[in-house]
């Protein structure tokens, strides 16, 4: 699984971030902050080998 | 077998309760359900093809995964593994395989991790133009992928065979009553020196890459020639493997398979109508819609691909006018999305609308 240009989505009304938006395997997905979900999952392997989900614009 | 043992066996069957009720723990065994349709080209994990089955080919050859009409008498579908690109000479850590998952909390009748845990049977329809040894692999992901290693072999190139694996219960390992992975079964096509070293049991010991496919003779990815089919699979509670359950209805199985992948419409690249989302831009960055907009509840809260009317990912539709790109779903749970987003662009109180996929697999 390739996993790139992670960025954290914000809502604008709760100011909180809501989903990540990333590349994955070349298709551009929305994953949930949801530890159950299995690209969640890969996202934070993703992140502790040392790379980093951007801030929401 | 005489008559007579053939009796006993039936008996032994009727008293675990193999027969009444719902038998088969995996879904969509028939491979009838094919939502993604055929994925070519998969040179990592990729499903596709009938629903719930994966593939990983890890640095090894290039792969499709489709749902053939070849299938055994009394079956009308297979999940097909076709290599490609062929890689006959195998890196140490190459590794071939399918994958199918399942939930814990499906498998609480097991009753793993006590001194009742039962033996269950797999069964299944395997067809390919390679003979030889195959490896199957029973991992339990909540107790450090500890697993049981077991071999069937294709003896007659390009015909059905029959076959059928017993492992023993597990009275140490808990299968934890949640909806995260319990057990994965994982059929070994090809297989590296670093999981060939270790021998085969059938019953649960601690992981060791070793014992991943320690007999396993044939590698799948050696010639483009080479293909795999498989249909027709039950996991049951027993020691003996019963006919095949098949489902009630095509529409059931569906429903099934739905819990994990769902699309907003069988053709997600056709014209966005009554099987799409709709919603209502507030502002030019994010447009709302009513959510709920899965079939049923999702095993989880799934990843979501926004798609426009040319089936582009990213894009939504702007009624009237055409496509805008860059859209992501939010406010996702296991029901549905209530609203899409972008960072600027969107045109302030328009209809919009996009097809979808929503994959909450294991």
């Amino acid at each position: 699984m390739v996993i790139e240009n992670a960025q954290y989505i914000k809502g604008i009304a709760t100011n909180t971030n809501e989903v990540i938006k990333c590349s994955i395997d070349g298709v551009t997905v929305s994953v949930p902050l949801d530890p159950a979900n299995r690209h969640y999952q890969e996202i934070q392997k993703w992140v502790a080998e040392g790379n980093t989900i951007a801030e929401a614009d | 077998m005489t008559k007579a043992a053939e009796l006993a066996k039936m008996g032994e069957v009727l008293t675990n309760s193999q027969i009444g009720g719902r038998r088969n723990i995996i879904i969509n065994g028939a491979m009838q359900v094919a939502q993604r349709g055929d994925v070519t080209g998969i040179t990592g994990e990729s499903y596709g093809g009938p629903d719930r089955f994966e593939l990983t080919a890890s640095n090894i050859g290039t792969f499709t995964v489709s749902q053939s009409s070849t299938a055994p008498t009394g079956f009308k579908n297979s999940y097909k593994v076709d290599c490609t690109t062929a890689d006959a000479s195998l890196g140490s850590e190459d590794l071939l395989r399918v994958a199918y998952r399942i939930e814990g909390q499906d498998l609480q009748q097991l009753a793993y991790g006590t001194s009742s845990a039962n033996t269950i049977t797999l069964s299944f329809y395997v067809r390919s133009n390679k003979t030889g040894t195959y490896n199957i692999q029973f991992q339990q992901a909540d107790n450090s992928s500890k697993q049981a290693v077991v071999s069937y072999t294709i003896s007659s190139a390009n015909t059905w065979e029959f076959k059928t694996i017993t492992v023993q219960g597990d009275t140490s390992g808990v299968i934890n009553d949640d909806n995260g992975e319990g057990l994965i079964l994982f059929w070994v096509l090809g297989a590296g020196s670093l999981f060939t070293s270790g021998s085969e049991r059938s019953t649960y010991t601690a992981f060791s890459n070793g014992d991943v496919a320690p007999t396993q003779t044939v590698n799948l990815a050696d010639n483009t020639a080479n293909e795999w089919m498989i249909t027709g699979v039950q996991m049951e509670v027993g020691e003996q493997a019963t006919p095949f359950e098949h489902a009630s209805s095509f529409g059931e199985q569906l429903s099934l398979c739905q819990r994990y992948y769902y699309q907003s419409a069988e053709d997600i690249t056709g014209q966005l109508d009554g099987g799409s989302w709709h919603g209502h831009s507030i502002n030019t960055t994010e447009c709302f819609g009513s959510g709920n907009c899965f079939s049923g509840y999702m095993r989880a809260t799934p990843t979501v691909v926004i798609l426009d009317s040319s089936g582009a990912t990213t894009g939504a539709s702007l009624l009237g006018t055409g496509n805008t790109t860059g859209i992501v779903a939010s406010l996702i749970s296991n029901s549905g999305f209530a609203k899409i987003s972008k960072s600027s662009g969107l045109t302030a109180d328009r209809e919009y609308q996009c097809h979808f996929t929503a994959d909450a697999e294991l």
